[in-house]
């Protein structure tokens, strides 16, 4: 699916950029682009050193085993193919947490790290793991408690009540990852490549 | 009062967190500086590693958003949009917002701008701004961190998410304000 919607990406800017003569702005677009992917890989270096080293310190002190104790119940339910004290876990609650309290800057790291320690547990380099797509399922329904952007941008606006949102957002949120997470267990068998 | 009250918990934390860390660290015997540092050495490598993932998703985007392809699309969905009780003025952010962050961060913005953050198109926008993620964005790094090409079923899994999450901040503000569903 990946491939496609990639490949449809590039045509659809491509034919449409022909058909409507605003070839000029794509090719800019896509040269730019480019450019633009590899500046925010080297912003990342900063951030991932910083929140990987945190993660070491944690690890060697026993707090990652320590929450991932904590979690274990919950953990279990979410990733039975991941053993109960693994530092996977500790590095997915961590991530999760990072999103629940809208630490964008952290959660990326934390949730990159994550996929490491997964990446661990997979014998296939090159396939993601039930494990891999559960997390990024949790992931890319993008739950917050505390929609900190949007507030900023409704009171700069002038709202008579910018946080009445929360409530909402926070339901919308815990229905799209309950989403997620349905179609992430019903689609896995499926998905799974026809390996030996 | 309460947000400022958030807001400022939220500028704490990772401070503390950090300390609480490296002093734990330090009561349980690690050699804190050499740990930090051996971990960080991990990620600068992972974060080059993402360069091609990440150049291959944004040159795609890049190239669809400045075509105007998204506009075509838009147009041809409206029909779509008022099945859906969707005010056809969000659905370009719905077809961005799991593209690009920052520029479903654009698009929101300039809705709550001209339609007033307290209008109903301005409360959905938030809505739909805040409750999801950038899907593509989001697959993309991930899995990239860790070199796999194989994503398998995540992308339709997050998107269906998105989808089933527009929906519901229609639906919610709708019944809200009590409008006809």
């Amino acid at each position: 699916m990946a491939n496609t919607v990639w490949l449809v990406l590039i045509a659809a800017g491509a034919v449409t950029g022909l058909a409507t003569g605003t070839s000029e702005a794509v090719t800019r677009a896509a040269l730019e682009s480019a450019g633009s992917a590899v500046t925010l890989c080297l912003g990342l270096i900063g951030v991932m050193a910083l929140w990987c080293g945190v993660m070491k310190i944690a690890e060697e002190a026993g707090i990652a085993r320590w929450l991932a104790r904590a979690v274990a119940p919950v953990a279990r339910m979410l990733f039975p193919s991941v053993p109960a004290s693994h530092p996977a876990i500790a590095a997915v609650t961590m991530s999760i947490a990072a999103n629940l309290l809208g630490m964008g800057n952290a959660a990326t790291p934390l949730g990159i790290k994550a996929m490491e320690e997964l990446a661990t547990l997979s014998d296939d380099g090159d396939e993601a793991s039930d494990a891999m797509c559960t997390f990024v399922a949790i992931c890319t329904a993008g739950i917050t408690l505390v929609p900190t952007t949007i507030i900023a941008i409704r009171t700069q606006f002038g709202s008579r009540s910018p946080a009445e949102i929360v409530a909402p957002i926070i339901l919308v949120n815990v229905l799209a990852t309950a989403v997620a997470l349905m179609a992430d267990r019903f689609l896995r068998p499926v998905s799974r490549s026809r390996r030996t | 009062m309460l947000i400022r009250a958030i807001t400022a918990a939220s500028n704490v934390v990772i401070p503390l967190i950090i300390l609480a860390v490296c002093l734990i660290g330090r009561l349980k015997g690690v050699r804190v500086y050499e740990a930090f540092v051996e971990g960080a050495k991990e990620g600068f490598a992972t974060a080059v590693r993402l360069i091609p993932f990440l150049v291959a998703m944004f040159v795609a985007i890049g190239m669809f958003r400045a075509s105007g392809a998204l506009k075509v699309v838009t147009s041809a969905l409206f029909p779509v949009a008022h099945f859906l009780g969707m005010p056809e003025e969000l659905l370009p952010l719905a077809l961005i917002r799991p593209l690009s962050g920052s520029g479903a961060l654009e698009v929101t913005t300039n809705l709550v701008r001209t339609f007033g953050p307290d209008s109903l198109v301005g409360r959905m926008a938030s809505t739909m701004q805040a409750s999801s993620e950038t899907t593509l964005y989001v697959i993309t790094v991930y899995f990239g961190a860790v070199g796999i090409k194989r994503t398998r079923h995540t992308l339709a899994a997050g998107l269906f998410a998105d989808f089933i999450a527009f929906l519901s901040s229609v639906a919610i503000w709708r019944l809200i304000l009590g409008l006809a569903p």
